[in-house]
């Protein structure tokens, strides 16, 4: 038998191993762990902010440690700083490149980072002396898009690429200082475990990977999704993850049992989950989908709970902030305005993308009709 | 790919398949009572769940200030 053989047949046996290993440790079902508990009560969440300014499709959002500001990319080819409390916009900075596809917030505040189709992670600084933003270090080595990007500090980023891998680069000298291999299709999302130490990526081969920062192993790999992978988020502990999928479903991973706990998903709902965030507690999941919705699940019963609610057609065009009274006008425009209360308008377009603030008081959701929405 | 690349690529497969294979795992009931025992903690820290008042909500109606 040629050696190739025996290490495809050595690679199988390992791979029921830790299928039995698994299997192991099920000694209950989260389900059966839960059934003492109630679902929580039915949550309807309702528009609080309109973020008005972008021109085109919303690719990514990401909030401020301050849980206030946040950072939305557009393929308008803008940055938008936003003050969400007020709706100001703090900081407008122009892109080299429109393709973008992430953004993120430095945890100190001083840099915002973005990338996309041009295969880089561009950083910014905020808070030069003259006060004006610029571009700090293009950081380039990725041989496919940059899909995710997040700040661990000032000078280290880590990045995932539509080239498979991950990495981490200092940000001073624009060199990666761990590349992250061991995924085979394009990784699609990235998230960092809450003591730093960790990260997690979501992949096109379907599988999540646990990722260790200080000697760069991957320590576990999660599979069970028939589909790629587009989204991922940490359990407010550190100790589970939380996966979104074309396959239609979420999945809640536990880290120290390696294995899936429970799957979100109902018959009715058949498109693919682009973006995911969890509240603070980690009892709700909110998961934006591409029928322009955001469902909200109770993570421990595994049942639905809610919805960022979008009624298709119409158009959100003035909020009175005096008043109670919501105008509409119908997207055909020969009927006069009706006056509603109560009416809770949503996004026209996909919801790309969706992030709970650090304090846990909002959910911000962005989309492809070129708003962002604040909701709690 | 050439034979030798092919076998080595199939080597760190096997690797790091061993390595995944050796960890430690947690037994569910514990891992996920855990989990539960930490949203259930949480509860009252998560204000998307527990709902906002006006009075401490940051993005409530905005109002307009006037001068008296």
């Amino acid at each position: 038998m040629g050696e190739l053989e025996q290490l495809r047949q050595e690679a199988e046996l390992l791979k029921k191993q830790i299928e039995e290993a698994r299997k192991g440790v099920a000694d209950t079902t989260l389900a059966e762990l839960t059934s003492g508990i109630e679902v929580v009560g039915r949550v309807q969440m309702k528009t609080r902010r309109t973020l008005r300014g972008h021109l085109a499709k919303i690719y990514a959002l990401h909030w401020s440690t301050d849980s206030r500001l946040m950072v939305s990319a557009s393929q308008d080819g803008k940055l938008i700083v936003w003050d969400t409390y007020t709706t100001n916009k703090v900081n407008a900075i122009p892109l080299r490149s429109s393709w973008v596809m992430t953004c993120a917030y430095a945890p100190s505040g001083n840099f915002v980072a973005c990338g996309g189709l041009d295969n880089m992670c561009s950083i910014y600084n905020l808070k030069t002396r003259d006060g004006n933003v610029k571009v700090s270090r293009e950081l380039t080595a990725h041989s496919g898009y940059l899909s995710c990007c997040r700040f661990l500090n000032d000078n280290e980023i880590i990045t995932s690429s539509g080239d498979t891998t991950c990495a981490v680069w200092d940000i001073e000298t624009g060199t990666q200082k761990t590349v992250f291999m061991g995924h085979t299709g394009d990784c699609m999302s990235l998230a960092v475990s809450p003591d730093l130490n960790l990260f997690i990526s979501g992949a096109c081969d379907w599988s999540a990977k646990l990722w260790d920062l200080r000697d760069g192993n991957c320590r576990q790999t999660f599979i069970g999704h028939e589909s790629d992978i587009n989204a991922i988020c940490f359990f407010p502990s550190g100790n589970a993850i939380c996966t979104g999928s074309d396959d239609a479903t979420c999945k809640l991973y536990d880290l120290r049992s390696d294995q899936e706990l429970t799957s979100y998903s109902q018959e009715s709902i058949i498109c693919g989950i682009t973006s995911i965030s969890m509240s603070r507690s980690g009892r709700m999941i909110l998961a934006g989908y591409d029928d322009f919705n955001c469902n909200i699940w109770d993570t421990l019963k595994a049942e639905r709970i809610g919805e960022c609610s979008s009624e298709p057609g119409h158009s959100d065009l003035i909020m009175e902030p005096l008043s109670i009274l919501l105008f509409q006008v119908w997207t055909d425009c020969s009927l006069p305005p009706l006056l509603l209360s109560g009416v809770l308008a949503g996004h026209d377009n996909r919801v790309s993308c969706i992030g709970v603030n650090e304090d846990g008081m909002a959910a911000a959701t962005g989309s492809w009709d070129s708003f962002l929405k604040i909701w709690n | 790919m050439s034979a030798s690349s092919a076998v080595n690529a199939m080597k760190k497969v096997v690797q790091q398949l061993r390595f995944e294979a050796s960890i430690n795992r947690v037994k569910v009931s514990q891992a996920a009572a855990e989990l539960q025992q930490f949203c259930l903690q949480n509860a009252h820290h998560d204000p998307l769940l527990t709902g906002v008042s006006s009075s401490t909500n940051p993005f409530r109606p905005q109002k307009v200030c006037s001068f008296l």
